[in-house]
């Protein structure tokens, strides 16, 4: 697969749409259909596309595992934080009203935060467990 | 209305097909595209019943991502799966009758989208109103996913968080333990 020049080609075409995508559905998520969830999948789905075509090491070096492992984790500590965060502001776990001027622009930006930390976490997982399958069979063999 | 009833039958059509395929195939790949091509399916099935967030997941997360991982998962499996040795008469008894009555039991559910249902009278029209006026998100699936039921929605968030850092500590504790094993084997042939 890795001299192949259409996958090549349109993987590098297709990358930054996949991203941008995704970011959209991200951010949109108050607006259509989408979330935190299916970005999380789909900007994964742009790495994943990356390792598959250019191999594994070239998909670790443009995403490196230990970053990887500590954005998994920052994404339930951003959702964890925001519910903290109004706790400290004087209200309920998870409580959004606080969090803004109004109880609406409040809740805008918990529900973003909110997501953005689903995105952050599902997208890594996703990201995590394709390179620990995809890398177990290398170390096997050795 | 008969377009939707056409529409349906022909998914419903399709769905039936790929599982009869699902069951009869024994090569791994396929089943593992069958599965996807099922998720499609299903995910046009939603968009039918005007859940396009559920839609949206399904073809994102059924028929992508967990196709991927499928594949990459394959790897470390034999190619065809081995003919069952045991009867396959109780497992299809057991599906039929369970089948049957769940078919008997959804003739005692609403009709879809009827506004005297009581799903529709409980707590829903405090979502509807709040998500606007409260809240001011036009997506109403976003503000309960996200607001109403946070909670919920943290639980989901820690729980892909740990199903991923449980496979990784699998995968990891398995290669380290090969690199282990090796490490004392090449220093005894040093001694040697």
């Amino acid at each position: 697969m890795h001299n192949n020049p259409i996958l090549r080609i349109s993987t590098k075409i297709l990358f930054a749409p996949i991203i941008l995508f995704g970011l959209y559905v991200q951010f949109h998520g108050d607006f259509g259909p989408g979330g935190g969830f299916q970005a999380g999948v789909i900007v994964a789905s742009a790495f994943i596309l990356y390792s598959l075509v250019f191999g594994i090491e070239a998909g670790k070096k443009l995403f490196p595992p230990n970053v990887n492992l500590i954005l998994l984790a920052l994404g339930g500590i951003i959702y964890g934080g925001v519910g903290i965060v109004s706790m400290i502001l004087g209200d309920e776990f998870l409580a959004y009203n606080i969090l803004g001027s109004s109880p609406q622009s409040g809740q805008h930006i918990g529900i973003l935060l909110v997501e953005f930390g689903v995105g952050l976490t599902v997208s890594n997982v996703m990201i995590a467990l394709f390179n620990a399958f995809a890398s177990y069979d290398k170390i096997k063999e050795k | 209305m008969i377009s939707e009833l056409l529409i349906n039958a022909f998914l419903v059509t399709i769905m039936l097909s790929i599982a009869i395929a699902l069951i009869k195939t024994r090569t791994v790949i396929f089943t593992v595209i069958l599965t996807s091509a099922y998720s499609l399916v299903a995910a046009l099935m939603f968009i039918t019943l005007d859940a396009v967030d559920v839609a949206f997941t399904e073809a994102s997360v059924g028929a992508g991502i967990s196709t991927i991982l499928f594949l990459a998962a394959m790897a470390y499996l034999p190619k065809k799966e081995e003919e069952s040795i045991s009867s396959e008469f109780i497992p299809a008894l057991s599906c039929i009758i369970l089948g049957g009555i769940l078919i008997w039991c959804s003739f005692d559910l609403p009709e879809i989208g009827k506004l005297t249902a009581p799903i529709h009278q409980h707590i829903v029209p405090e979502y509807i109103r709040g998500s606007k006026e409260d809240i001011g998100i036009p997506n109403i699936v976003t503000s309960v996913l996200a607001s109403y039921r946070g909670y919920d929605t943290f639980g989901e968030t820690i729980v892909v968080f740990t199903a991923g850092v449980a496979v990784l500590g699998l995968l990891e504790k398995k290669n380290s333990t090969k690199k282990n094993k090796s490490q004392p084997k090449q220093k005894i042939s040093k001694n040697a």
